[in-house]
C-alpha cells in the first residue's frame, strides 16, 4: 500500500516494528493487517475519522489493551527486536519503556512531587531521597513544568489548571525514563494557548524520545509531526513524511481526508 | 536500558501475588462460611421437621409440639406490616422521585436513611410507649406496626430508585399529550416501573419475616393460635428466640427446624427476586 | 380538562407528600417518645448516668457505663476482623476477578445480608461458642494468655464471641459499599498507573487512594450497624453488666440489654433508665451513619480535588 513495508535495513533501525497486526475486540475485528515502521526519535502522528482504530493501535504498542478481556491481538509488534507479545514478555518493564499519556489529564490524588515520583518509586529507580528530587526537578524541567510549580510542589496535583496538569502528566511519565512515548489527543481537552504549550513541549522532546501521538486535529499532525500514518475503518491507508502527505498524498482517500471532503 | 525479559524486581512480582492470593483467600473464605451456615441449618433442622411440626402449638418440654402458630403469627403480622408499609413507602417513594427534588425531598431522603440505619429494638421501644403502654397489653397489632415502620423508608427508597430509571421522554410524551401530572405518575411511570418496586416490595418483606427485635416486646409471644389483632401472637423469629436461649435440647433441636423454614422462606424470595430481576451486573 | 387535571394534581400530590411527611414524622415521634419515657431517669440520675458503672435494678442502681463499654468494645473487635476482609473481597470482586467469578460470589455475600439476626444467633451458640470454647480460645490463651485480654473464664460466651459475629454480620454492608466506592473510581487512574508500569497490586493501591473517603464512610457505616445489631449479640454475649479486661468474659451491649430486660422491666424507673439507655443508642447511631452518609457521598459527587493522599 505505502512506505509502510520496510526494507531488511529500515526494519533494523527501526525503533518499533509492526508487521501484520490485526486486533480483534471479541469477534469484531478492529485492525486489519497493519504494518509500520517507526524510527527511533521522529514524532509520528495517527490520523483517521473517530472510530478508524487508531487510539486502539496505539494501546497495542505498550499492551494496554490486555486490559481488556475480549482483546486479542494477532501479528507482530518488536521493540528494539524483541517482539513485545512473546509469551514470557515483562509486561511492567515494557510500560516502563513505552510511556503514555492520556486523552484527559488523570493525575493521582497526590501531591506535584508525588505523582511524578509515582512511578520513580514503584520501579526503584532512584538511589536516595536527594536522588528522588533531581529525578523529579529534571522530569518537571523536561515537561516544561517546573518554574510554574517549583513552590508549590507539595500541594495537589487538582490545584493546577488543565494544560498544566496534562503537562504533569508528561512528567510523570517521563520520570521512569522511558524511550517511547505514545499520546493519545493529549491536547484535545486543552484551550488553545494549553495546546501550543504542549505541541511545542512536544517537539523539544523529539530530542530524546520517540513519539507516537493520536491526534483528530489534522493542523497539529501537520504542525508537529515527522511522518504521518492515516487510518480509516481499521486500515492504514497511507503512512508518509508529513510534507508529502499534507501537500501531496499518495491515495486518494488519504486527500479526501484531508481536504475535509468527509468528517 | 533493560531488555523486556529481564524480570522487575522480584519483590515486587511476590507483594503483587501475595495481596492477589489474600483477597482471593478472603472472597472465598466467606463464601465458604455462608455456606456451611447454610447447610449446617438444613442437617440440623430436616431432622425435627415433619407435618406436625409445622402445624402444632408449642407443647411443654417432652410432649412434642411445633411452630405452627408461630408460622400463622409471623404472616399475619408481616401481612399487617405490608398492608401499612407499601402503600405509605411506595407513596413516599413516588413523591421523592416525582416532586422531591428540593430541600423537602432532601431532608425526607436523609431522614429516611437515617430511620433505616436506626436499629429495630429502638422501633420497638417506640411501638412499646406509643402503643402497647395504652392498650395496656402486648398484641399483634403492636408488632405489625413496629414492623410497618421498619418497611417504609426501605420501601420508599428503593422505589424512588426504581421510578428513577424510567426515562425521562417516557414522561414527557405522556405530558406532551396534554395528561396531568397525576396521571403521568399513576398510568405512565408506576407502571414503568412496576416490576423494580415489587422487587423492593418483596425484598423488604424478606427482611421484616426475619425481624426479631421489635416484637420482643410489642407482639410477645403466645402457645395458641390466635387470630386477634389486639392479643400477643407468636412469631417465628420471636420463637426460635425463645426455643435456642432456653435449656431443653428439644427445644433446641426445634429452633434448628424452625431456622430452616425461616431461612429457606426468605432465601427463596431473595434468590427468586435477585434472579428474576438481574440487579447490578 | 385542564381543571380537574390541575384538581386531580393538588391530591395526588398532597397524598403522596403526607405519606413522604410521615417518615420525618416518625422520626420525631421515636424521638419525643423516647425523651419523656426517660424523664424519670434523666431526672433522677443526671449525667452520672452516663458514666455509672453499677448496674443493679433490684437497688434501683442504673449505670449504663458497662454497656457503652460493652458497645464499643464488641464493635472495635467486629471492625478490626470485618475491614480487612470487606476490602479484601471488594478488591478481588472489583479489581481481580473475572465476571463470571465476582457474580456469584458477590451474590453470596449478600445473601449473608439476608439471613436474619437471630439465625446468626442460633449459629453462634451452638456453632461459634463451641468453637471457641475448644479451639479458638485454648490456642488464644496457650500464645497470647499474658494478654489480660486473653485470660479469664472460657465459656465461649461473651465478649469476644459478640464481636466475631458482628464482624460476620457488618461485612456484607462493608462489602457493598466499598464495592461501589472502588466502581465509582475512573478507569483513567489505573491506566494511568499501569502505563507507568504498575503492578496489578500497585494499581489497586492507587484506586484505594482514590477511594479513601468513601472507605471511611463504608467503615463507619459499619460500625453503625455493629453499635445497633441486637439478637445474634444478645445470644452470645451473656448479658452480664460488668466491665473486664477480658474478651472471653460475659458482657453486654446496649442493645443485647434491651433484648435481653425489656420485658422483664418491671418497675417505672428500671423502665425509665432502660429507655434511657436506649435514647443514648439511638442518637448514636443516627450521628454515626449521618457521618458515614457524609463520607461516602462526598466520593460519589466526585469532589477529591482537595485531597490528596
Amino acid at each position: 500500500m505505502s512506505d509502510g513495508r520496510a526494507s531488511s535495513i529500515t526494519q533494523m533501525q527501526s525503533k518499533i516494528s509492526i508487521s501484520n497486526l490485526d486486533f480483534f475486540y471479541g469477534k469484531a475485528q478492529a485492525l486489519f493487517d497493519i504494518n509500520l515502521e517507526i524510527p527511533e526519535r521522529e514524532i509520528i502522528a495517527f490520523i483517521g475519522p473517530s472510530g478508524c482504530g487508531k487510539s486502539t493501535f496505539l494501546r497495542t504498542l505498550n499492551r494496554m489493551n490486555d486490559t481488556i478481556p475480549i482483546a486479542r491481538v494477532d501479528g507482530n509488534v518488536t521493540i528494539d527486536g524483541e517482539n513485545i507479545y512473546a509469551p514470557g514478555t515483562d509486561v511492567v518493564a515494557l510500560r516502563r519503556k513505552v510511556g503514555m499519556v492520556f486523552q484527559k489529564s488523570n493525575p493521582f490524588p497526590k501531591s506535584i512531587f508525588e505523582n511524578v515520583a509515582y512511578g520513580i518509586r514503584i520501579n526503584g529507580i532512584h538511589q536516595n531521597k536527594a536522588d528522588m528530587q533531581e529525578r523529579v526537578e529534571k522530569a518537571l524541567r523536561d515537561a516544561a513544568l517546573w518554574a510554574e510549580v517549583k513552590d508549590r510542589l507539595n500541594t495537589s496535583a487538582f490545584g493546577l489548571s488543565g494544560g498544566q496538569q496534562q503537562r504533569l502528566c508528561i512528567a510523570r511519565a517521563l520520570a521512569v525514563q522511558p524511550e517511547v512515548i505514545l499520546m493519545d489527543e493529549p491536547a484535545s481537552a486543552l484551550d488553545p494557548i494549553a495546546t501550543q504549550k504542549i505541541e511545542e513541549l512536544v517537539v523539544e522532546l523529539k530530542k530524546e524520545y520517540t513519539i507516537v501521538i493520536v491526534t483528530h486535529n489534522m493542523q497539529q499532525a501537520s504542525r508537529v509531526s515527522d511522518k504521518t500514518a492515516f487510518f480509516m475503518l481499521g486500515k492504514l491507508v497511507e503512512y508518509n513524511a508529513t510534507q508529502k502527505m499534507f501537500q501531496n498524498p499518495d491515495e486518494k482517500l488519504t486527500e479526501d481526508y484531508i481536504t475535509g471532503r468527509f468528517g | 536500558m533493560a531488555s523486556l525479559t529481564t524480570s522487575i524486581d522480584r519483590r515486587r512480582r511476590v507483594v503483587n501475588s501475595v495481596m492477589t492470593s489474600l483477597t482471593a483467600i478472603c472472597a472465598v473464605f466467606v463464601s465458604v462460611l455462608l455456606l456451611l451456615i447454610i447447610g449446617y441449618i438444613a442437617v440440623q433442622g430436616f431432622s425435627s421437621l415433619s407435618f406436625q411440626f409445622l402445624t402444632d402449638t408449642p407443647k411443654p418440654v417432652g410432649e412434642g409440639g411445633g411452630i405452627g402458630n408461630a408460622i400463622v403469627g409471623s404472616a399475619i403480622m408481616t401481612l399487617l406490616a405490608a398492608l401499612i408499609g407499601l402503600p405509605v413507602g411506595i407513596a413516599a417513594g413516588v413523591y421523592l422521585s416525582e416532586y422531591g427534588k428540593n430541600w423537602f425531598g432532601n431532608t425526607v431522603r436523609f431522614i429516611a436513611d437515617t430511620l433505616i440505619g436506626i436499629p429495630s429494638i429502638i422501633i420497638g421501644i417506640f411501638i412499646y410507649t406509643l402503643v402497647v403502654l395504652p392498650m395496656g397489653r402486648q398484641s399483634a397489632l403492636a408488632g405489625g406496626l413496629a414492623l410497618a415502620i421498619i418497611m417504609i423508608p426501605i420501601v420508599a427508597r428503593t422505589t424512588e430508585e426504581m421510578i428513577r430509571l424510567v426515562p425521562n421522554s417516557m414522561r414527557e410524551g405522556a405530558l406532551a399529550l396534554g395528561a396531568p401530572q397525576w396521571r403521568v405518575s399513576l398510568n405512565i411511570v408506576l407502571p414503568a416501573a412496576a416490576s423494580g418496586i415489587a422487587t423492593g416490595a418483596m425484598l423488604s418483606i424478606a427482611r421484616v419475616t426475619g425481624e426479631t427485635a421489635p416484637l420482643l416486646f410489642t407482639a410477645l409471644n403466645s402457645r395458641f393460635y390466635n387470630f386477634y389483632l389486639d392479643q400477643p401472637m407468636s412469631s417465628l423469629t420471636v420463637q426460635i428466640f425463645n426455643y435456642a436461649t432456653g435449656p431443653f435440647e428439644v427445644e433446641h433441636a426445634m429452633a434448628w427446624a424452625a431456622t430452616l423454614i425461616l431461612v429457606a422462606t426468605i432465601l427463596v424470595i431473595n434468590i427468586f427476586v435477585r434472579t428474576v430481576t438481574r440487579k447490578k451486573f | 380538562m385542564a381543571q380537574t387535571g390541575a384538581f386531580g394534581d393538588k391530591i395526588f400530590r398532597t397524598v403522596l407528600l403526607i405519606a413522604a411527611a410521615s417518615i420525618l414524622l416518625i422520626v420525631a415521634a421515636i424521638f419525643y417518645m423516647m425523651v419523656q419515657n426517660s424523664m424519670p431517669s434523666i431526672q433522677q440520675f443526671g449525667i452520672g448516668f452516663l458514666f455509672g458503672r453499677e448496674w443493679k435494678p433490684a437497688q434501683s442502681e442504673y449505670g449504663a457505663l458497662p454497656f457503652i463499654y460493652g458497645t464499643v468494645v464488641s464493635s472495635v473487635i467486629a471492625l478490626i476482623i470485618a475491614v480487612p476482609i470487606s476490602l479484601g473481597i471488594a478488591i478481588f470482586l472489583v479489581e481481580q476477578a473475572p465476571k463470571s467469578v465476582a457474580r456469584p460470589i458477590a451474590f453470596m455475600v449478600e445473601l449473608l445480608a439476608a439471613i436474619p439476626s437471630v439465625v446468626y444467633g442460633l449459629w453462634g451458640i451452638f456453632v461459634l461458642a463451641p468453637f471457641i470454647r475448644v479451639y479458638l480460645g485454648p490456642v488464644l490463651q496457650d500464645y497470647l494468655g499474658w494478654l489480660p485480654l486473653f485470660q479469664g473464664r472460657l465459656t465461649g460466651i461473651g465478649m469476644m464471641t459478640g464481636g466475631i459475629i458482628l464482624a460476620l454480620m457488618i461485612t456484607p454492608i462493608v462489602t457493598a459499599v466499598v464495592r461501589d466506592v472502588l466502581e465509582a473510581v475512573p478507569t483513567t487512574q489505573r491506566e494511568a498507573a499501569l502505563a507507568l508500569g504498575a503492578t496489578k497490586w500497585e494499581t489497586t493501591t492507587i484506586v484505594l487512594g482514590n477511594a479513601a473517603s468513601g472507605i471511611a464512610g463504608a467503615v463507619v457505616l459499619g460500625l453503625g450497624r455493629a453499635i445497633g445489631e441486637t439478637m445474634a449479640v444478645t445470644m452470645v454475649i451473656g448479658n452480664s453488666p460488668q466491665i473486664s479486661a477480658s474478651l472471653f468474659e460475659p458482657a453486654n451491649t446496649i442493645a443485647s440489654l434491651l433484648a435481653a430486660n425489656f420485658a422483664e422491666a418491671t418497675d417505672k424507673i428500671y423502665l425509665s433508665a432502660l429507655i434511657e439507655i436506649g435514647l443514648v443508642l439511638f442518637l448514636v447511631t443516627f450521628v454515626v451513619n449521618a457521618f458515614a452518609k457524609l463520607l461516602i457521598l462526598g466520593v460519589a459527587s466526585g469532589t477529591n480535588s482537595a485531597k490528596h493522599v
